[in-house]
């Protein structure tokens, strides 16, 4: 221990020429641009390599399964190089009392130094015992980490918001982190979040030494500032008024907007129709579905997925979540009439349309 | 020697929260308590919701195993309905879930189960020059040379120098780990060859879904439309990106998971004595290549053997309620008609009750209930699930090229049918599980490109996508063979919404307490009759229990607070 990341990319044979390309990915994947390459490259020279846990409680490990996925840098490389991880459920060699161990030694050895990864929401009903790891409640295991944690990351919806354990009628009393810690959280909602999203917040905050700028809801801006619909490519069909009305129709074999399939985009701040998935390959709507709006809080309770949006704020591309509160988008339900739509899009008489379409069959 | 209870928790390199208490004496287990300690209350959170969503709720239940919860409940409304799947569809669907089965598979053997097998300090001490040499023996994989091999040892020597991270505190240096050095070096460097290529084969899934984890989907088909004349579709660029990651994967299975999986075997042959566990395997078949509703044209068969008696296959039928019951005698749960009786998932209650040590404690010792796991029966009959049980009903039932690719790697490890029946056997099954999916999924590939060609393109079946053209009341059954094994969701749609939904999973099957006649699941007796050698370092029960590959979010997701029947709760 005790290695700055330039010393141990020395020790692994790198040359100081790697190394200064390695900043210069890494400063590119933190959102500096090349230009940041300097101020990557001096932050490493300086810093050791921070102790990471990960900690699980109600989740599905979805989280970890996207962390994974991350291309740049790849996890592997993350792993050996930039972070010592050390503590995860999900792919630490030991088990049982030697795990603990592990936890334990990194909170005694790296008092107020280390960053607390979490995954998932902690069950505070009924003395806590809906989660349990080595005999003790997910919550008491939270508040031990978190006391001498420099930061902590709240991973997916699941640790942001609660998400689907927290849905109606939120049986085991599935909390959000933030909720229970008396520190500010840095939270990466989704369902899961996108890798690469993952792997540069994590690379933000121990490359920069910076806790990213966040909005109102803990979010980083850089990923979190944007709805899905003001970035979609087939945002340019919804301000024409092209709609996919069935599943495989006409319109969706040619790619038309999934609006009225009940695409969520309109009311979900996240990155995917920019950095979209698994290395760009693809996101949700360019598959054909439309956003379930996963990045949301309480996105289980905003009504089903197939019912399209009668009614979401209206806001220019400027606008973030910030500056208008949490969006909520409201599904149109059999006897409520619709809204009049208040948007800043250009074929408003199309979007009326449907909604007089809508007040006929209910 | 007097008996020492064993406590291992967190059980790590696994999916969700397992605890594993072993009774051992005289360095032999004698008995074992496995004990799911985490539970979220979904089936409850899917009742009044449209049966449309539930798969993206269900696919929550697990994103290890993501999409095979969302397929599950697609196929158990399009059951309720009367909704058949466009072939195109199915074929889609087909490439979905092959394609989780290859990667779920090598993850799990390099990343949830090698540390089990491989001394990565060890590997320190290994000849790089031997390595290479050793697995160009066996294997055509480019970069098992010399120089990557050095390479690798080097960045772990460095690693290790500072302090191991997520290796740190291993069994490492057990008398249990029997590699030599080589193999060792091989085997961590293709842990990391490994981590980076499983997020390539996924790119399949975020073609045809959107993303991964948890790619959509959707009842009466798939999201995504083929248009080969158009750019926002499953287009010529999207199916030559799944060729190619086709390709891409062929290759990792064949030329490093599958000679790693024997390399490794070789030296653990005296694996194939212990960890059998139960004599019974039950498996609902998958892969339809004629609709969903003919299991007799799946690639892998439905049905269940009894007493490892290859010479009779038993039919399986889930929605018969005499057949498959959940009990809840040593479970965190209670029934109204006493703590005893099974109940088939259409009467399901799901009345939980905490019957445990008031946390922090330190065994579970003395308690009758001791997870929240429910213990699901077959007939009665405790079973095994997961990639050895289909292996052995397919075997059972005559499936050619299941009996052809077993065979060979039977062969290959020297060692007779009878060594499937234990820890090396589950270990060795997903091997060739994920050796068969791969074929699989060429074959899936060429036929979605016959049809491309014919312009037989249709993903979706609408005609019965609106709730008004739904009957007042129906139920439906959705069974998808798992990577993970038997997989079950049960749905009953009264009104347009989803009135009862239950699901009983593979990790429920193997992993649940023993029943009210006592009769322990799938862990539990697997792991009686296993030696351990160090009861500070229970390499041994590690070893067992990963060979399941568990998956306890799957497992445990029942919970009423009210403590009413699930099926009498209406939504407002």
């Amino acid at each position: 221990m005790g290695d700055t990341i330039w010393q141990s990319m020395q020790k692994k044979g790198y040359s100081r020429r790697d190394f200064l390309q390695f900043c210069s990915a890494a400063a590119v994947a933190a959102g500096l641009g090349k230009s940041g390459a300097a101020q990557v490259a001096s932050a490493f020279e300086k810093k050791e390599k921070p102790a990471v846990v990960w900690m699980h409680f109600q989740e599905c490990t979805c989280c970890s399964e996207s962390f994974i996925r991350a291309s740049h840098p790849i996890v592997a490389d993350a792993l050996l190089d930039v972070l010592s991880l050390n503590y995860t459920e999900t792919l630490m060699a030991a088990s049982g009392f030697q795990a603990e161990k592990s936890l334990n030694d990194t909170i005694a050895n790296n008092k107020g130094k280390y960053i607390v990864l979490v995954e998932g929401a902690v069950p505070t009903k009924d003395g806590g015992v809906y989660c349990m790891v080595g005999g003790k409640t997910a919550e008491s295991i939270l508040q031990t980490v978190a006391a001498d944690a420099a930061a902590i990351v709240a991973w997916g919806s699941c640790a942001s918001n609660g998400c689907v354990q927290a849905a109606k009628p939120n049986p085991t009393g599935a909390t959000p982190i933030s909720k229970l810690v008396s520190k500010p959280v840095i939270n990466v909602p989704g369902c899961p979040p996108i890798a690469d999203v993952m792997m540069s917040v994590v690379t933000h905050l121990l490359v920069l030494g910076q806790v990213p700028a966040l909005d109102d809801q803990g979010r980083p801006k850089e990923f979190y500032g944007r709805r899905v619909h003001d970035t979609c490519y087939r945002r340019a069909n919804y301000d024409a008024g092209l709609f996919v009305e069935a599943f495989d129709d006409e319109s969706a074999r040619k790619g038309y907007c999934l609006y009225k399939m009940g695409c969520k985009g309109p009311v979900t701040y996240n990155a995917c129709s920019v950095v979209k998935w698994n290395e760009g390959t693809s996101y949700p709507i360019q598959s054909g579905h439309g956003c379930i709006g996963c990045s949301e809080a309480g996105f289980w309770d905003n009504g089903p997925l197939y019912k399209h949006l009668t009614q979401f704020p209206g806001f220019g591309i400027e606008s973030t979540a910030d500056t208008i509160g949490t969006a909520v988008g409201v599904a149109t339900l059999a006897g409520v009439a619709a809204h009049a739509v208040v948007t800043n899009i250009r074929k408003r008489s199309v979007i009326a349309e449907v909604h007089a379409e809508d007040e006929k069959e209910s | 020697m007097a008996a020492t209870r064993v406590v291992v928790d967190p059980v790590t390199r696994i999916e969700g929260h397992l605890r594993i208490e072993a009774v051992v004496e005289n360095g032999v287990i004698t008995d074992a308590f496995s004990a799911g300690t985490m539970v979220r209350g979904l089936e409850k959170i899917l009742q009044g919701r449209d049966p449309r969503d539930a798969w993206a709720i269900t696919e929550r239940v697990c994103g290890v195993c993501t999409t095979v919860h969302a397929l599950a409940s697609c196929r158990s409304v399009e059951d309720a309905l009367g909704i058949s799947v466009p072939p195109t569809a199915e074929i889609i669907r087909n490439i979905m879930l092959t394609t989780q089965y290859v990667q779920d598979h090598v993850v799990h053997f390099y990343h949830l189960h090698a540390l089990d097998w491989v001394d990565i300090v060890n590997a320190l001490k290994a000849d790089p020059k031997k390595a290479a040499e050793l697995a160009q023996s066996f294997s055509k994989w480019d970069k098992n040379n010399t120089a990557y091999f050095t390479e690798v040892q080097d960045k772990i020597k460095a690693f290790a120098a500072s302090g191991l991270g997520i290796f740190a505190n291993g069994y490492w240096g057990h008398p249990a780990y029997k590699l030599p050095p080589e193999v060792n070096l091989i085997a961590v460097a293709h842990y990391l060859d490994a981590l980076q290529w499983q997020k390539e084969i996924v790119k399949i899934h975020a073609v045809f879904g959107g993303k991964n984890p948890h790619p959509n989907y959707l009842v009466g088909g798939v999201p995504c439309s083929i248009n080969v004349n158009e750019v926002a579709a499953i287009n010529m660029e999207r199916l030559n990106l799944v060729s190619q990651l086709i390709s891409q994967a062929d290759e990792f299975v064949n030329e490093v998971y599958i000679p790693d999986l024997l390399a490794v075997a070789s030296f653990y042959k005296d694996w194939s004595k212990y960890g059998g566990g139960l004599h019974n395997y039950l498996a609902y078949g998958e892969f339809p290549t004629n609709g969903y509703g003919h299991p007799e044209s799946f690639k892998y068969a439905r049905g269940a053997v009894l007493n490892r008696d290859l010479s009779t296959v038993f039919p399986v039928n889930a929605k018969d309620q005499q057949e498959i019951k959940e009990y809840i005698a040593h479970s965190w749960y209670t029934y109204d008609g006493g703590n005893d009786v099974g109940l088939h998932p259409w009467a399901g209650e799901t009345n939980i009750k905490y019957a445990g040590p008031t946390p922090p404690f330190e065994s579970l010792e003395g308690f009758d209930k001791y997870s929240f796991l429910k213990t699901p029966r077959w007939k009665d009959n405790a079973m095994e699930v997961g990639p050895l049980a289909r292996l052995l009903v397919s075997f059972a039932a005559g499936h050619a090229d299941v009996k052809e690719t077993v065979g060979a790697v039977l062969g290959k490890l020297n060692v007779p049918v009878d060594a499937l029946f234990s820890t090396l056997g589950r270990t060795a099954a997903r091997g060739i599980d994920a050796a068969l999916a791969m074929i699989w999924l060429k074959e899936f590939f060429g036929e979605l490109m016959d049809r491309v060609k014919i312009n037989e393109v249709s993903t979706f079946n609408g005609e019965k996508w609106e709730p008004k053209s739904w009957p007042a009341d129906a139920e439906g059954v959705g069974l998808v063979e798992a990577p993970r094994g038997a997989l079950a969701h049960w749905i009953k749609i009264h009104n347009g919404a989803i009135d009862n939904y239950q699901l009983v999973v593979p990790t429920t099957w193997n992993g649940s307490p023993r029943d009210a006649k006592n009769q322990h699941s799938s862990f539990e007796a697997a792991l009686i009759g296993t030696p351990v050698a160090n009861l500070e370092q229970p390499v041994e029960i590690i070893r067992t229990i990963h060979s399941f590959d568990p998956c306890l979010a799957c497992a445990v997701h029942l919970y009423d607070p009210q403590g009413r029947h699930l099926h009498q709760i209406s939504f407002e």
